[in-house]
């Protein structure tokens, strides 16, 4: 398996990949390498794009991801998203296209579902997350903010935060069954055979080949990640 | 007291000790001796250091004597302990990490020193006393402690206190456990004395020092649904003089400072502090860039210094639209954003640092290679600590990075830099011109000793 429960030392690995000294094979930036002539912005983003989509996945993928890295590589993705969806709004080219790019294939097929994936996949986090949180205000006590009952007089107004013990039941069973839900590790985001992507440990990034993700890869990903929601609840909407 | 004439650009040089290596590098290449945290106390005569291993090893300065010039003022090993160790979460199943990420001083209130050092989930209280004497001659128990024969106890004798050599203790005497959900990558200790707070990615806590088992949250920009989730905090600190008052930094490059006096919830900021996006500057890494990993309140309180990935920004606490001065620390990276967001270097934390009468700010780059900017005169100079430049009282020669065009003999060009030699972790004497630089699992001290005293 890709993960096992308790990895320990993730970042070691992190910071052996980061000793590597700089000779980063900035392929999307070069014009001879074939995944980039032409050279077009279209082309530069959508493999920025896919690196992106990478580092989120490899984000996911820790135990506890780093919050701070996987907020900035999404608001990053959703910015190359932007930016690359003025094409989705061509109008349709009467004759099919030669050699249809990986940017309009991942437009067609994945724009809302990615958004919801993204989304999801963001709710997922706290979903894990939230077993060890504090108890969090209930509606009917006021805004946050407010102590819950018992606080010593002249304390005012202040939210406590108890030890994390009394949480461990605040959803009810069916809160603590979420956790032990593990489709989210076990899964196998890549199939065996997928060509260009060694799906080793901590290889993600797979410098060495063009990450080139064929869109029969892409898809099943998208239903991976789509599908998965769907078992604990319905998406939400695209953004 | 600025710039006037003044004393000459200040020569750095490594407090070595005579006769060996550089003062600073006490450890091997082990992983856990990388250094993560680098601190001073408030008076400067205790350097702390946190490492990835989980231990706090603390230096002092040794006293000058005019016996021996040479050795005046150098800093040595005092203790070492172990502060954090891994846990394993059984709930998540996951480990904790027992890397060190802060270390704060509390003021001196006794003859013991005490710090609060913090992991990602667990910040401890440590009480560092002094034992230079021992009791000697008691009734009942002789030199090995044993009990003695009652019957060969023929007099009363007072114990009395007898020397021995100076043994170092250190115990921990608050645990403040539970606190946090998310990664704490700030502790702040208040000008009261009697209160801290700590930050994580989404939430700000308050403790009270005497009280580990309830913290009261004085900010929570938790979304309601975890996919509205779009900034982190990422440093938290208390403005030196007015306790009621702190700021929080944003991974979008944002501050906000709080007034405790005006909610018991300080979701709402009293000032935020943004420049907006230079638009010829624009480019997909812009958020990351502008992403502030460090703020610094200035020892007189009146600006703030913030980091982001190519800059430090002074800050005056009255204005609000646009740092005072910004300074660029590594410009000729802006080219190079895309390969630095594949290694995920973009990423990286750099800590800045204020000088102790605010007129210099340091912080640190890659290479080794860390930069410090004149306020006054608007001079910046880059030094380099590796062990060849740090030979004992070797004078630091500036370096230079050359980005195409004449190169100097000894510039170095930008795409030989190193990008696994970060210097993140920095700190300045408080009111002296001694830095602590902690490069990997290194830790290198640095003395202007040509101009001891702050100008």
């Amino acid at each position: 398996t890709m993960l096992s429960k308790g990895l320990k030392r993730k970042r070691e690995e992190e910071e052996e990949e980061e000793k590597e000294s700089l000779a980063v094979d900035a392929w999307w930036l070069d014009p001879g390498h074939p995944a980039v002539a032409p050279a077009s912005p279209a082309v530069a983003s959508s493999s920025l794009f896919d690196l992106s989509v990478l580092k989120l996945h490899h984000s996911l993928r820790q135990s506890e991801p780093d919050l701070r890295h996987l907020v900035l590589v999404v608001n990053t993705l959703r910015r190359i998203q932007a930016s690359m969806a003025p094409t989705a709004a061509l109008p349709p080219v009467p004759n099919p296209p030669a050699a249809p790019s990986m940017a309009d294939n991942l437009l067609a097929s994945s724009d809302a579902a990615l958004s919801a994936s993204m989304a999801s996949l963001l709710e997922d986090l706290s979903h894990i997350e939230g077993l060890s949180q504090a108890p969090q205000p209930l509606a009917d006590e006021g805004p946050p903010g407010r102590t819950t009952g018992g606080a010593p007089p002249g304390l005012g107004a202040l939210d406590l935060l108890g030890p994390a013990t009394g949480c461990l039941l605040d959803d009810g069973l069916e809160g603590l069954f979420e956790d032990i839900d593990t489709s989210m590790y076990d899964s196998e985001l890549w199939a065996p055979a997928s060509e260009g992507l060694k799906p080793g440990p901590e290889d993600g990034l797979g410098k060495e080949e063009a990450p080139e993700l064929d869109e029969a890869e892409l898809d099943y990903l998208m239903d991976v990640l789509v599908g998965t929601q769907a078992l604990e609840r319905p998406p939400g909407p695209g953004r | 007291s600025v710039g006037q004439g003044g004393p000459k650009c200040p020569s750095w040089d490594c407090g070595g000790r005579g006769g060996g290596g550089c003062a600073g590098q006490i450890r091997g290449l082990c992983e856990t001796d990388i250094i993560s945290t680098v601190e001073f106390n408030h008076t400067g005569e205790l350097l702390a250091t946190g490492d990835k291993g989980g231990r706090v090893v603390i230096f002092q300065r040794e006293p000058e004597s005019k016996n021996a010039p040479h050795s005046q003022g150098e800093y040595d090993v005092y203790s070492t302990f172990q502060s954090h160790e891994p846990e394993f979460d059984y709930l998540k199943s996951l480990e904790i990490e027992e890397k060190i990420n802060k270390i704060k001083w509390l003021p001196q209130q006794n003859a013991a020193h005490s710090l609060l050092s913090t992991n990602d989930k667990t910040i401890k209280l440590w009480k560092i006393t002094e034992r230079d004497k021992r009791p000697e001659g008691y009734n009942l128990k002789d030199e090995e402690g044993k009990l003695k024969d009652l019957s060969t106890v023929t007099s009363l004798q007072v114990p009395v206190l007898k020397p021995m050599d100076l043994m170092v203790e250190v115990s921990p005497r608050r645990v403040f456990a539970n606190g946090h959900t998310y990664h704490i990558n700030s502790i702040s200790v208040n000008s009261d004395c009697e209160t801290y707070m700590s930050a994580d990615d989404l939430r700000i806590n308050l403790w009270h020092l005497a009280v580990t088992d309830r913290s009261f949250n004085i900010v929570d920009i938790k979304p309601a649904n975890m996919e509205d989730l779009t900034e982190v905090i990422t440093a938290s600190e208390f403005h030196p003089h007015h306790c009621n008052l702190f700021v929080y930094s944003s991974s979008k490059g944002s501050l906000r400072l709080c007034d405790m006096r005006a909610a018991a919830l300080c979701d709402k900021h009293s000032k935020l502090f943004e420049e907006p996006e230079d638009p010829s500057n624009r480019s997909f890494f812009s958020e990351i860039i502008s992403s502030v990993s460090d703020v610094k309140f200035s020892h007189s309180g009146r600006y703030m210094l913030t980091r982001d990935y190519l800059t430090v920004k002074v800050w005056d606490l009255n204005m609000e639209a646009r740092p005072l001065e910004t300074y660029q620390v590594h410009d000729y990276l802006r080219s190079k954003l895309c390969s630095l967001y594949e290694n995920d270097c973009i990423f990286d934390k750099f800590e800045c640092a204020w000088n102790g009468s605010d007129s210099v700010i340091m912080t640190g780059a890659y290479n080794n290679f860390f930069r410090m900017f004149d306020r006054n005169t608007k001079r910046d100079v880059t030094l380099e600590a590796s062990r060849e430049s740090s030979k004992p009282r070797a004078v630091l020669k500036p370096r230079r990075v050359c980005v195409g065009g004449k190169r100097r003999r000894d510039d170095i060009s930008v795409d030989s830099l190193d990008f696994t030699k970060k210097i993140l972790h920095t700190a300045w004497h408080p009111t002296e011109n001694i830095i602590a630089i902690a490069a990997t699992n290194n830790l290198y001290i640095f003395q202007d000793k040509v101009n001891s005293d702050m100008h």
